[in-house]
């Protein structure tokens, strides 16, 4: 069966797990992994598993983007070279999935509004943070059923899945996962915590949703959308658990989940990276299987 | 006080005084310390020449939360109240990154707080780079905060505080957040750091009264080079609380250490202010005393006794697990969490999904 053709930017932890999870899927193929030191680890992986490798950045990219048939970017570098990378792959007619907190495009939780997207045809999705994508849908799950004033997360990341990129920029990935709780996840306000723990041995990935309803929660529907939701995240990230709750207290909604990941490139407690690439694969498997299927067309964007 | 006998080894020596009790002692106070009463500290504390008064929600700038409560005011009204009555203390504030972000700092700034703590888990300085370059461009005094340091060794230490003095801190803190630390460990971290740090970056220390040892670490870390020392007067901070601060300004004063502060003045402020303000009294009982024993996190004291009583399992239970799996500053819902999880195990509870 034919696959889509993909380019990873970004030779970190993110892209290096995104290239076993696009290896794995029936609709992508990766082709190109872009980095810019070209002594890196993730270049070297990239290029054991048969992928072409660049280190000159996107701009080494981009001559081989139409021989090489690319139609679906991931940028898994930083917010501020994102919009960049973006623009000129755009150009050529690439589409871009958007695993920083740059956030340019419209953001992205499978579960909650991909298909939304994918009719649309948008050029550029964003990924929202890992903390975004492990909670944002219990959020929408209670926001669906009751209005929600106030929603707050609370993410637990081992110290060894969190890369310098997410440490030096700490705030970005606060403000992201801020707007997304309201933007995606319905509520009409939002904030978001990350703490970071070094414990050995590591622990998995926790996270910790409170939502304020405006009226007095009706605990069995809330309970049953939240559990339903559960189910459909773990359609593509298996290690996605109900740990504790729901439990109410007042209009206060507590859900208490754990993220463990496929043990692809960093071990099971690295959930927080999984659900990431996971969900961008989601993602990217959603307009492939459009285009595949003649329904959307990639063109090119032109530059304004 | 000249009748007290001083003389020591440290005779002579400068500490700056830090205290704590409108920011650490809003844990205590469950964030209920209004502004009015924050307004009636401050000033007396002012008086007696205290320098530095850290005035913000317990969990510092973005603190307002469900995971860690919401204060009766926002902090700018807090910091702005405060600020605009000293006549010669400086307003501080804490910050940890991935709870506040810049944008509450320069909002904190524009209220009046010109000094602040940035603060990390001792292993995760790297968190803190642009907090700590963001404070040095508004121009404040810029702390490195190193949370929890009984959980990395004194080369540790040293390597995390280096990093922060890397982005521009003035001060790198050994900061014993569980009350956990002996002389001994307090001293070989503080010497690591100054062994390290430029000679005009200053070292400070943070205590927590867990085991009885807040004072004794503070002279310790002295010992070893430390200049600045937080503590909070009658000692109303989370746990145990911090090392309180008009008894180790009696102690400098035996000591000959040169604090600058009025100690009959702090005396009364504790005596008079303070202690009429607790809600309970603040001191080493049976659940604090596991904090410092075990090693947990000082605020995670109160949240604990919330949870075991609505679960049914006991508070020190519920610390020693969380010591056990060796969660961190920040991480108050795994309180309820981990309680909830021994609630189940114990047949207390039911699974929803079950």
């Amino acid at each position: 069966m034919k696959k889509i053709k993909c380019a990873l930017i970004g030779s970190g932890n993110i892209g290096t797990d995104l290239i076993y999870k696009i290896k794995r899927s029936p609709v992508l193929e990766p082709v190109w992994m872009v980095g810019i030191d070209p002594e890196s680890e993730g270049l070297a992986r990239a290029r054991e598993m048969g992928l072409k490798t660049t280190a000159d950045g996107v701009d080494g990219l981009l001559p081989h983007v139409e021989a090489d048939g690319i139609q679906i970017a991931f940028d898994a570098t930083s917010a501020y070279v994102h919009a960049e990378n973006s623009r000129k792959l755009n150009e050529l007619g690439v589409m871009m999935i958007d695993l920083t907190p740059a956030a340019i495009g419209p953001l992205c939780v499978p579960p909650v509004n991909l298909r939304q997207h994918a009719d649309k045809l948008e050029m550029n999705v964003n990924m929202i943070s890992c903390a975004g994508q492990a909670t944002i849908p219990v959020v929408n799950a209670v926001s669906r059923i009751q209005s929600v004033e106030y929603a707050e997360i609370v993410a637990s990341l081992a110290s060894k899945s969190v890369g310098p990129g997410t440490r030096a920029n700490l705030d970005e990935f606060t403000y992201t996962t801020s707007n997304a709780i309201c933007a995606v996840g319905g509520a009409r306000r939002g904030k978001a915590l990350a703490i970071i723990n070094p414990a050995e041995p590591p622990m998995i990935m926790r996270n910790t949703i409170y939502c304020l309803t405006d009226d007095e929660p009706d605990h069995a529907r809330i309970t049953e959308s939240i559990l339903q939701m559960i189910g459909e995240v773990q359609k593509y990230v298996p290690g996605y658990r109900l740990v504790n709750g729901p439990i109410y207290d007042g209009n206060k909604v507590s859900v208490f989940l754990e993220v463990a990941g496929l043990g692809d490139y960093l071990p099971k407690y690295a959930g927080n990276l999984d659900i990431m690439t996971a969900a961008a694969t989601r993602t990217a498997e959603m307009f492939a299987e459009e285009i595949l299927a003649g329904k959307i067309q990639l063109k090119a964007v032109e530059t304004v | 006080m000249t009748q007290a006998s001083n003389s020591s080894s440290l005779k002579g020596r400068k500490v700056i005084l830090h205290d704590m009790c409108l920011r650490d002692g809003m844990h205590a106070k469950r964030e209920q310390i209004s502004v009015e009463q924050m307004v009636k500290v401050a000033t007396a504390l002012d008086d007696a020449g205290i320098p530095y008064i850290q005035v913000t929600h317990g969990a510092g700038l973005g603190g307002n939360s469900l995971q860690h409560g919401f204060a009766l005011a926002p902090n700018e009204e807090y910091i702005s109240a405060v600020a605009s009555r000293m006549k010669q203390a400086k307003v501080s504030v804490l910050l940890i990154p991935g709870l506040g972000t810049m944008k509450e700092l320069q909002a904190a700034y524009d209220a009046g707080a010109r000094s602040v703590h940035v603060a990390t888990h001792c292993t995760e300085a790297d968190t803190s780079p642009q907090h700590i370059a963001y404070a040095r461009k508004l121009g404040t005094d810029t702390t490195g905060f190193l949370m929890m340091s009984h959980l990395n060794d004194a080369a540790g230490i040293a390597q995390q505080g280096k990093l922060m003095e890397s982005y521009g801190a003035h001060t790198i803190y050994v900061t014993d957040s569980a009350g956990y630390m002996l002389p001994e460990d307090v001293k070989a971290r503080v010497a690591a750091l100054r062994e390290v740090l430029k000679p005009e970056t200053e070292i400070g220390f943070h205590g927590h009264h867990n085991l009885g040892m807040g004072i004794a670490n503070s002279i310790a870390a002295i010992e070893a080079g430390a200049s600045r020392i937080d503590g909070s007067v009658a000692g109303l901070g989370a746990g145990a609380g911090n090392t309180p601060l008009e008894v180790f300004a009696a102690v400098c004063e035996r000591m000959g250490i040169e604090t600058g502060v009025d100690l009959f003045k702090i005396m009364d402020v504790a005596e008079d202010v303070i202690v009429p303000m607790m809600d309970h009294i603040v001191r080493v009982d049976r659940e604090s005393l596991t904090l410092g024993f075990a090693g947990v996190y000082s605020t995670f004291l109160l949240h604990s006794k919330r949870a075991a009583e609505r679960f049914g399992v006991p508070a020190r239970d519920i610390l020693v697990e969380l010591g056990r799996k060796k969660m961190i500053g920040g991480q108050e819902d795994m309180i309820q969490d981990t309680a909830m999880t021994m609630a189940k195990e114990r047949g207390l509870l039911q699974d929803v999904a079950a």
